[in-house]
C-alpha cells in the first residue's frame, strides 16, 4: 500500500503544509474525460487550462505535498503570459524578482554581459525568479476554487493500459488500490516520470559529464538580481559557479563537482560549507552569516521521447524530456507544452476536433524540443566541456576575453524563447510569398501591444481562436458572416478590430501592416496560424478548419 | 590559394611562435588554441579556417 511521507518537508522561508490523502473516489468505473499525473507547473497550468477550455479533469499526485526546495527558480516571460492565460500568475507578479541582465567573471573581471531585450509593448520582464513550491502553492489556491478540477493528493499510479476507447489506470493509495479509467491521460510526472516507464519508454539524446551541485542559502547580499556565472575561481579550478537571487532572502548557488566526486560526497554538510564558504569568499562576502534551506545535485543531460503520444498517454514537460539547466528551459518548456496541449485536448474530448489535432501537439513540441537540445547544447559545451579539446577551447576563450572582445559573444548563455512552429500542419501558407506580411509569420507567438496603461494586447484569456483585422472600417458583413457560420459548426472565433491609430500605429508596425484590411489568425495558445494583406471569409474559414487538425471546412471530426 | 608570406617573413613567423611556445612554458596547448582563434578572426574566412584545420590535421604521427 502507498504510503507518502507526511512529515512536512523543512524550510527556512516557506510553510509545507501537508494535504489529506484523498479517499477512493466513490464512482472508481466512471470514466474521467482526461487524467493528469502529476501536480507540478506544467500539470497543475494543463488543468487550469483544461477547465477553462470546460473540460472536466481529474488530477492525481503520489505525494501530500508541493515540491521540495526551490527547483525551477527563472520563468520567462511567456511562462508569465501562459500563467496569466490560465489565471495563475499571482505568485510571479506579487513576489516574482525580475531581471534581464546576466554577467559573467573570469579571474574578478566582468568578461561577459547580457541584456535580455525588454519592450514596453510586453508586460512582464523576460525573466523572473520565484520559487517553484511558492508558484505551486498559488496554483493550488486557484485551482481550490475550479469545480471542474479534482486534485487527489497520495494517489500513486502503478500500471496503465489501454484499449480503444480508455487507458485503465491502477492507483495505489494509503486507503487502497482502484482502477481509474480516463478518456486520455496526460504524463505530467516530471523526470522520472513512472508513466514513461510503466509504457516502457526511453528517452533519446545525449547525457554529459559535468554534475552540479544546487544549494539554496539563506543570506544577505547586496548584489543585483541578475544570473551572476563565475568561470574557472581559484577555489574550483576550471569549473563553473553560478549564483542567482531568489525571493525571501535566498540566494541560489550552483557550482560544478570535480569529475571524480559522487553527489552523496558533494552533499555531506562540511563539504558543501567549505565550497559556499570558499565562493563567498572569492566575491568578498566571506564574512556574512548564511545558512542552508535546500541542496540536490544535478546533471546536464538533453532528452527527448520521440512522439509524446503513447496510445492515450500523453507527454508533457520533463516527463517527455530532459534539458539542461543553464537557459532556464525546463519548467519553461514544460509550461510551453502545457499550453499548446490544452485547447487541442479540450477540442478533441468535445468532439470538436479529430485526433490529428493531438498528433500535432506532439509534432509542434518535439520539433520545440530538439531546438532546444540543440542550443542547449552550445551552451552546454561552454560550460561544462564534453572532451579535452572542448576543455582546450573554452579555457582559450576565457583566456582571451579578458583582453580581446570578439570572443566574448561565445559566452552567451541562450535562455529559453517560445519555439515558432513554422512548419506545423496546422499553419495556412500564404499561395503568393510576395503577398506577404511582414510581422510574426504562421506559427510564432503574436506580439503584445500596449492598448493602455496596464493593459495589453495578450491579456485578454479567451479560449477560442482570435482574428486580429487591422483595420479603420467597421468588420466587413462578409467577414462577420464567415464568422458566424464557423460559430453556428460549434467553433470560438472573436474577433478583434485593431484601427491604424491603435497604440500610436505600434500595433500596425508590431504586425507589419502598411495597409487596411490585413489580418492575423491566431490559436488559443496565441500563436499565428494564417495572416493575409487582405482578409477573404472564405480563406478565413480554410484557415480555421486547418488550424483544427480538420482537412476541410465541410468535413466534421 | 593566396599566395602566402614571402619566406623571409615565413621564417620570422617560424621563429615568433617557437619563441612563443617557449614562452608559453606548461601552457603550450592554451597558447597555440588562443593563437588559432585569434587568426582564425584575423582571416575572417570559415571555409580557409576549415581547410587550415584539415592541413594541420593530416600526417600528425
Amino acid at each position: 500500500m502507498h504510503q507518502p511521507d507526511t512529515t512536512p518537508r523543512r524550510s527556512l522561508y516557506f510553510n509545507y503544509e501537508v494535504f489529506q490523502a484523498a479517499p477512493l473516489p466513490p464512482e472508481p468505473d466512471a470514466l474521467a474525460p482526461v487524467l493528469i499525473v502529476g501536480a507540478g507547473p506544467v500539470g497543475l497550468a494543463l488543468a487550469l487550462d483544461l477547465a477553462r477550455h470546460g473540460v472536466r479533469v481529474v488530477v492525481v499526485t503520489a505525494g501530500q505535498q508541493v515540491s521540495e526546495g526551490s527547483r525551477a527558480i527563472v520563468f520567462t516571460r511567456r511562462s508569465l503570459e501562459i500563467l496569466q492565460q490560465v489565471g495563475a500568475d499571482s505568485a510571479l507578479v506579487e513576489h516574482g524578482l525580475p531581471w534581464r541582465f546576466g554577467s559573467s567573471f573570469y579571474r574578478g573581471q566582468e568578461v561577459f554581459r547580457l541584456e535580455a531585450p525588454h519592450d514596453l509593448h510586453d508586460r512582464f520582464a523576460p525573466l523572473n525568479n520565484l520559487q517553484q513550491q511558492v508558484l505551486e502553492a498559488s496554483m493550488l489556491t486557484r485551482i481550490a476554487r475550479e469545480p471542474l478540477i479534482e486534485l487527489r493528493w497520495g494517489h500513486l499510479v502503478t500500471a496503465v493500459t489501454c484499449d480503444d476507447e480508455a487507458a485503465v489506470v491502477t492507483i495505489d493509495t494509503p486507503h487502497g488500490v482502484y482502477t481509474q479509467r480516463a478518456a486520455w491521460v496526460v504524463a505530467c510526472d516530471g523526470a522520472r516520470s513512472s508513466l514513461r516507464q510503466l509504457q516502457g519508454l526511453h528517452l533519446e539524446g545525449e547525457s554529459w559529464q559535468g554534475r552540479f551541485v544546487i544549494a539554496d542559502i539563506k543570506i544577505d547580499l547586496p548584489l543585483p538580481t541578475e544570473r551572476l556565472a563565475f568561470f574557472d575561481p581559484t577555489w574550483n579550478p576550471g569549473n563553473t559557479v553560478l549564483m542567482h537571487r531568489e525571493p525571501f532572502g535566498i540566494w541560489r548557488i550552483d557550482y560544478q563537482l570535480p569529475p571524480d566526486e559522487t553527489p552523496e560526497q558533494a552533499l555531506q554538510p562540511a563539504s558543501l560549507a567549505s565550497r559556499i564558504n570558499a565562493q563567498l569568499q572569492s566575491i568578498g562576502f566571506g564574512d556574512k552569516p548564511w545558512a542552508l534551506d535546500w541542496c540536490s545535485v544535478y546533471s546536464a543531460r538533453a532528452l527527448s521521447l520521440a512522439n509524446y503520444l503513447e496510445q492515450r498517454v500523453i507527454y508533457c514537460g520533463d516527463a517527455a524530456h530532459l534539458l539542461p539547466i543553464f537557459g532556464v528551459r525546463g519548467a519553461n518548456t514544460g509550461l510551453q507544452d502545457a499550453q499548446n496541449l490544452g485547447w487541442k485536448l479540450a477540442a478533441h474530448v468535445q468532439g470538436k476536433a479529430p485526433v490529428e489535432l493531438l498528433h500535432s501537439y506532439s509534432a509542434e513540441r518535439v520539433a520545440a524540443a530538439r531546438e532546444i537540445v540543440a542550443e542547449a547544447g552550445k551552451s552546454t559545451r561552454f560550460m561544462t566541456p564534453p572532451t579535452p579539446g572542448f576543455r582546450l577551447l573554452r579555457d582559450a576563450t576565457l583566456s582571451l576575453a579578458l583582453t580581446e572582445h570578439f570572443v566574448r559573444p561565445l559566452m552567451h548563455w541562450r535562455t529559453s524563447r517560445p519555439h515558432e512552429y513554422l512548419h506545423s500542419p496546422l499553419n495556412t501558407a500564404v499561395d503568393d510569398a510576395a503577398q506577404c506580411l511582414t510581422g510574426p509569420a504562421p506559427g510564432a507567438v503574436m506580439p503584445s501591444v500596449r492598448l493602455a496603461e496596464d493593459r495589453y494586447l495578450l491579456d485578454d484569456a479567451d479560449t477560442g481562436f482570435t482574428l486580429l483585422l487591422f483595420s479603420d472600417l467597421p468588420v466587413p458583413p462578409a467577414v462577420q458572416a464567415a464568422a458566424d457560420q464557423w460559430r453556428a459548426q460549434g467553433g470560438a472565433l472573436r474577433i478583434v478590430l485593431l484601427p491604424r491609430t491603435t497604440a500610436e500605429g505600434a500595433a500596425w508596425q508590431r504586425y507589419g501592416v502598411v495597409s487596411d484590411g490585413a489580418a492575423y489568425l491566431v490559436r488559443p495558445d496565441q500563436h499565428v496560424c494564417a495572416r493575409w494583406l487582405q482578409l477573404e471569409p472564405t480563406r478565413l474559414l480554410h484557415a480555421l478548419s486547418r488550424a483544427l487538425g480538420r482537412a476541410s471546412p465541410e468535413k466534421t471530426p | 590559394m593566396t599566395a602566402g608570406l614571402p619566406i623571409a617573413e615565413l621564417e620570422a613567423v617560424y621563429d615568433l611562435i617557437a619563441t612563443g611556445l617557449d614562452g608559453a612554458g606548461d601552457k603550450r596547448e592554451l597558447f597555440l588554441a588562443k593563437l588559432a582563434l585569434l587568426l582564425a578572426n584575423q582571416l575572417a574566412d570559415m571555409a580557409r579556417v576549415q581547410s587550415c584545420i584539415e592541413a594541420a590535421l593530416r600526417d600528425l604521427d
